[in-house]
């Protein structure tokens, strides 16, 4: 066979190698992430609550968890997630309805979605650990 | 399923360095993409320090001079220099555009041009876009009308014409599809944003009588519905058009004629 004729193994061009990162595709994939962290984290409240059905001493046992550095982050990144998730939902609703596709619309959005969930995150944190 | 790292014969290596003459004192870095199928090795970055003082003030300006005066194996595509054929799309400072309307001086630091992302590579910064090509065959790019061809023009009201702004001034360079991670993952069964705002084009057309066909054909879980509102086609787009837009349109066509 002669080499012009010869079957090419083509290689794939780069692609998340090298594309730089958008607000668009940042936040989109951040709702993937926040999705699959709310399920993960439903069974860490699932685990929660059969604690608190056992008994007193495993609610304690899992109380002291939650309360320490790392539970705190577990719980503090998990009702962010809730938060961004409810939010850029919303978000997409709206694209659903065909509202928002103008880019600095989408822009203006994806960053108000960012900043009510950081900061519902942390009102709503600091009025749970008030009511403790 | 999605494969997020590159296969072992995509892999790419460091290139060659063509330095500038000595003395020149403006120089612009340009790393460019290469691969040749001729050599059976896998892609590199070539080097390329361009003296800017006696360079035109596009990307393609550049790649045009590097291929007359410094490796003439340079390879890539380009015709009209003026952002209407689409022929020099590619990927420059990591979002995907035309070499030919993009300036030099809006990019700090080193260029760096690869091809149009997640494609097979024909040579260099040529994408092969034959699966692209048979998903806009797909669609069926023409008007389709039910009605004798009559002896004049098929009149439009300028509103029945004005829906088409935004739409006809696509000129297919796939910049937008390309730039799909919904399209890297799924580019053989999803058509991706470029198609869809063709098929769009032809669905809100006032003289198109094939909706329904055209909507049956898209009602299909990856063809339209990979679509998952990213927007990465929107941000792109060197035209300035609106692929997300004109996919949610199709979308709603699909909800409303179903209640």
């Amino acid at each position: 066979m002669s080499v012009a004729n010869r079957p090419v193994h083509r290689p794939l061009s780069p692609h998340l190698q090298i594309y730089k990162p958008q607000l668009t595709s940042t936040l989109s994939i951040l709702h993937r992430a926040t999705g699959i962290a709310l399920s993960v984290g439903a069974l860490y409240l699932a685990t929660w609550v059969i604690y608190a059905a056992a008994s007193p001493k495993a609610y304690a046992l899992f109380q002291s968890f939650n309360m320490s550095i790392a539970g705190r982050i577990v719980l503090g990144g998990w009702l962010f997630c809730a938060f961004y998730h409810l939010c850029n939902g919303i978000r997409h609703l709206f694209w659903d309805a065909g509202y928002g596709f103008e880019l600095k619309d989408a822009y203006r959005s994806g960053w108000i979605v960012v900043a009510v969930s950081l900061i519902a995150t942390v009102v709503s944190w600091v009025v749970g650990l008030r009511l403790v | 399923m999605a494969e997020f790292a590159l296969p072992a014969n995509s892999k790419i290596g460091v290139g060659e360095t063509y330095k500038a003459a000595a003395g020149t004192k403006n120089i612009k870095t340009f790393k460019v993409y290469r691969w040749t199928p001729d050599d059976g090795k896998n892609p590199s970055v070539d080097t390329y320090e361009v003296d800017m003082d006696t360079c035109g003030p596009m990307v393609l300006d550049a790649l045009i001079k590097i291929k007359n005066e410094i490796d003439s194996s340079l390879t890539f595509r380009r015709s009209c220099r003026e952002g209407v054929c689409g022929s020099c799309a590619m990927n420059i400072d990591g979002t995907n555009t035309l070499a030919c309307t993009k300036f030099i001086s809006e990019m700090k630091g080193d260029i760096k041009i690869y091809p149009l992302p997640h494609m097979p590579v024909v040579r260099d910064l040529v994408p092969d876009l034959n699966v692209p090509y048979a998903q806009l065959a797909s669609i069926e790019p023409w008007m389709k009308s039910s009605t004798q061809p009559p002896t004049r023009e098929r009149l439009q009201s300028p509103e029945e014409r004005a829906k088409l702004d935004g739409l006809w001034e696509c000129i297919l360079c796939f910049c937008c599809t390309t730039s799909c991670p919904s399209y890297w993952w799924s580019g053989e069964r999803y058509l991706g944003p470029a198609v869809l705002l063709q098929a769009y084009r032809w669905i809100a057309d006032s003289r198109d009588d094939a909706i329904g066909e055209r909507l049956d054909q898209l009602e299909d879980p990856f063809r339209l519905y990979r679509c998952h509102t990213i927007m990465n086609c929107t941000k792109t787009c060197p035209k300035g058009l609106n692929p997300a837009k004109a996919i949610a349109e199709i979308k709603k066509m699909m909800v409303e004629r179903t209640i």
